[in-house]
């Protein structure tokens, strides 16, 4: 059984990561990229990328990155999830940065690596391992596109083959959507010209399939971050808000919700362990981990943030509590790479369950 | 450094799985410190972390060697022998340990009294010092296998001149003293796994008592933290309730339609990720006892056990009109999973009410996890004689 705990190191890496998101991300970013979405972000990434090395994370030494693997990257991205930060990490150091591992790339990952650049993965969002269509044209819904430099794409290619190409920025055009989270926006690609070649054949599918993996897989501790920072924010809120002379905390309606959320987290964080500790460990149960991951996963993130809001009142409502920012997520993010049913007829599959 | 596999490679050497008896084979593996790795020499163990039990019992079981039959003697391996590892004398340690690993001593728990379930530190059985004895009088319920038992942990009250919690004292009874009745309680399933125990000038001699005088309560709180861990222990995929729903479907392509399929998956995950929960539980409690998060297991369990019951009713509807045998019997084993269907259905609702029910799960949880304020608590501070009941 791989292990599901986390590491000395790996709490020392969150504690950089949330320090740095204290003092670099302003507590109003999210709500303001709704009404102002140019906002540049990029500074931001730059940041944490340079600081803390998270760009090359997943990529090893030799090719500038920190040679680190997949349960720290989990652990990165429980604190992204928490802050709902609007940064490329999921989609550029572990999508698209998968897949330029998987096909054995020595060009692209050490400008990655360096922060310089980011890359995305050019397939709709709601793409998941095993199940996607090789790109035709014009693609979308598609994240991490905006503010891109690398567009790696899945063509079909001579004969039918898949090719995976590498677009400069030059070379694709992206029309920004409005998106339900406007912290991961989505965009509209196109690519123009021919790109250069990444993969051909067999290797280029296993790319995508590794890339969509890994991003299945490490969704999950987004997830689970985002619905722990729901429920400490609502047990923080239910101890001090006072309604019939008592905190709202103390009636037991109250705890008993929260106590089941607990749980839930409890659960969710096991998912997630699970899921990122099989990827690190390349066990044959990753496929089936994955796949559990997200069928659980994004259905208690969002239900830990729909409790959040119901147990805030009338200000759980309001733009001015960061709430909604994580609702959006959530809810995005169930969708993202798979939803909870799609997940669970691949499961059955896996598990020799099969359907009807 | 104890090298573990050379360790049980001899013990495997020099006690054939395969051809000796259940009880001689436990007794030499409570012998040679593999019974409970993490308990100390001498004791079952080998002063190693808890987490290494799991080499040991993957060994083992890779050759088919005999195992404690955690289903008779669940509350002497589960609840009795933590306790006494973490409060019982040395010599209580020596006389009960290895029985209980060998299930040659049966263990019950004789906790909940009619006025006393949830509010366990409520209870009124008395013990009254006589010389270096205990006199003990009053009445529990819903003990389970007590028919069976050779031997009870007891919670009885000391002092009811102080408030409730502090005037609790825990001994170990042995059933067999005249002044015990144990009255079958039949139950729901038709079978009577649980009794009324009636204590009259029971005699239990001091060296018979479990922590200080008056400190009962929290040696009890060590037993039921470590219940709710083992309620529910399964360490492989499909394990428990779920088992015979997958095998169903494997088997018989009559119960697959659409709508079993999609509710089948949902059981499927829940149970999965429950199972790698406990499985992060017992990661995480290499080093140390159980606390309070042992209850958030507990109600996982009891949750899914019960859905996945009700369900398995439903996916083989004609089967789950009928039931195996509703004849009175005083079963040897407390199994959530023998018999049929039905009988799974029935007693799941018994695993969110014993060792405490989901109930108090979530309030243990809100309150010692959580840090939510506390109820309000009108006896708080009274004499327990003063309270009203
Ligand atoms: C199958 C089975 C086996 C058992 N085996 C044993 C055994 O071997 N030994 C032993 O000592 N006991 C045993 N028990 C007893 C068990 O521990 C108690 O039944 C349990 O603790 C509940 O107590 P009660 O039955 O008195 O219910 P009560 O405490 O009277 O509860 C009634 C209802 O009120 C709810 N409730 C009570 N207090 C609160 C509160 N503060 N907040 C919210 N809700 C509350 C409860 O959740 C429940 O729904 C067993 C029970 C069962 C069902």
């Amino acid at each position: 059984m791989t292990d599901l705990l986390y590491t000395d190191i790996e709490e020392s890496l969150r504690s950089s990561v949330r320090s740095s998101l204290q003092r670099s991300l302003d507590d109003g970013l999210a709500a303001r990229l709704y009404d102002e979405p140019d906002t540049d972000v990029g500074p931001l990434w730059r940041g944490l990328a340079e600081q803390l090395g998270l760009a090359g994370l997943l990529v090893p030494e030799r090719l500038g990155g920190s040679g680190a693997g997949p349960r720290e990257a989990a652990v990165v991205l429980e604190e992204l999830g928490r802050s709902v930060a609007p940064v490329p990490f999921l989609t550029s150091a572990v999508i698209a940065t998968s897949a330029l591992l998987s096909a054995g790339d020595e060009e692209f990952l050490p400008v990655l690596s360096a922060g310089e650049r980011t890359a995305v993965l050019v397939l709709p969002w709601t793409a998941r391992r095993g199940a996607w269509a090789a790109v035709d044209g014009a693609v979308g819904p598609v994240a991490g596109a905006v503010g891109a430099d690398l567009f790696l794409v899945p063509e079909q290619g001579e004969g039918g083959v898949t090719s995976l190409r590498a677009y400069e920025a030059d070379d694709v055009e992206v029309e920004p959507i409005t998106s339900l989270d406007m912290t991961r926006p989505l965009a509209r690609v196109a690519t123009r010209g021919q790109g250069a070649e990444v993969a051909r054949g067999a290797p280029a599918e296993a790319a995508v399939d590794a890339a969509l993996g890994a991003g299945q897989a490490l969704l999950a501790s987004e997830q689970l971050g985002l619905a722990q920072w729901c429920l400490e924010t609502t047990v923080e809120y239910a101890k001090t808000r006072v309604q019939f002379a008592r905190p709202v905390g103390s009636f037991q309606a109250i705890k008993h919700r929260l106590a089941d959320l607990y749980l839930l987290l409890v659960n969710t964080q096991a998912a997630a362990r699970y899921a990122a500790g099989t990827l690190a460990d390349d066990d044959p149960d990753q496929q089936v981990a994955q796949s559990l991951a997200q069928s659980f996963c994004s259905d208690a993130a969002v239900h830990a943030a729909e409790e959040a809001l119901q147990l805030h009142g009338g200000i759980g409502m309001t733009w001015e509590h960061p709430v909604h920012t994580r609702l959006k997520r959530a809810k995005s993010d169930q969708l993202a790479l798979g939803t909870p049913e799609r997940h669970r007829d691949d499961l059955a599959d896996l598990v020799d369950l099969p359907a009807p | 450094m104890v090298d573990l596999q050379q360790r049980l490679d001899q013990f495997l050497a020099e006690h054939d799985p395969t051809t000796t008896g259940a009880r001689e084979f436990l007794g030499a593996q409570h012998d040679a410190g593999l019974a409970w790795v993490h308990f100390p020499d001498g004791l079952g163990g080998l002063g190693l972390s808890r987490g290494r039990q799991a080499e040991v019992d993957e060994r083992l079981e890779a050759v088919g060697a005999p195992r404690p039959d955690v289903g008779r003697n669940s509350i002497g391996l589960g609840m009795a022998a933590p306790t006494m590892l973490a409060f019982g004398t040395p010599e209580m340690q020596r006389r009960h340990l290895r029985p209980i690993f060998a299930c040659t001593e049966i263990w019950c728990q004789l906790f909940s009294e009619p006025g006393a379930g949830s509010d366990l530190a409520a209870v009124a059985t008395r013990a009254v010092p006589d010389g270096d004895e205990w006199v003990v009088d009053g009445q529990k319920v819903w003990t389970s296998g007590a028919h069976n038992a050779d031997f009870a942990i007891l919670v009885a009250r000391t002092d009811s001149s102080v408030p409730k919690h502090a005037g609790l004292t825990y001994f170990i009874v042995d059933m067999t003293d005249p002044g015990i009745e144990i009255r079958p309680l039949r139950q729901i399933t038709g079978e009577a796994e649980f009794n009324e125990v009636f204590l009259s000038g029971v005699r239990v001699p001091d060296r018979n008592r479990v922590g200080a005088v008056g400190e009962g309560w929290k040696v009890a709180t060590t037993t039921l933290n470590n219940e709710r861990v083992a309620i529910g222990a399964g360490n492989d995929r499909e394990a428990g309730q779920i088992g015979p729903v997958t095998e169903r479907w494997r088997r018989d392509p009559s119960v697959r339609t659409p709508g079993n399929h999609a509710e089948l998956m949902q059981w499927w995950v829940r149970t999965e990720v429950t199972r790698l929960a406990g499985e992060r539980l017992r990661q995480g409690l290499a080093v140390g006892q159980p606390g309070p998060e042992s209850s958030a297991m507990k109600l996982a369990f009891a949750q899914q056990a019960q859905q996945v019951s009700g369900f398995a009713l439903e996916l083989a509807p004609e089967e789950g009109l009928t039931y195996h045998d509703w004849s009175m019997v005083r079963p040897e084993t407390g199994s959530f999973l023998g018999h049929g269907p039905g009988f799974r259905y029935l007693r799941a609702k018994g695993n969110s009410i014993e060792g405490g029910t989901s109930e108090i799960m979530r309030n243990i949880i809100a309150e010692r996890v959580l840090g939510l304020p506390p109820e309000h608590r009108p006896d708080k501070g009274i004499a327990f004689k003063d309270v009203p009941r």
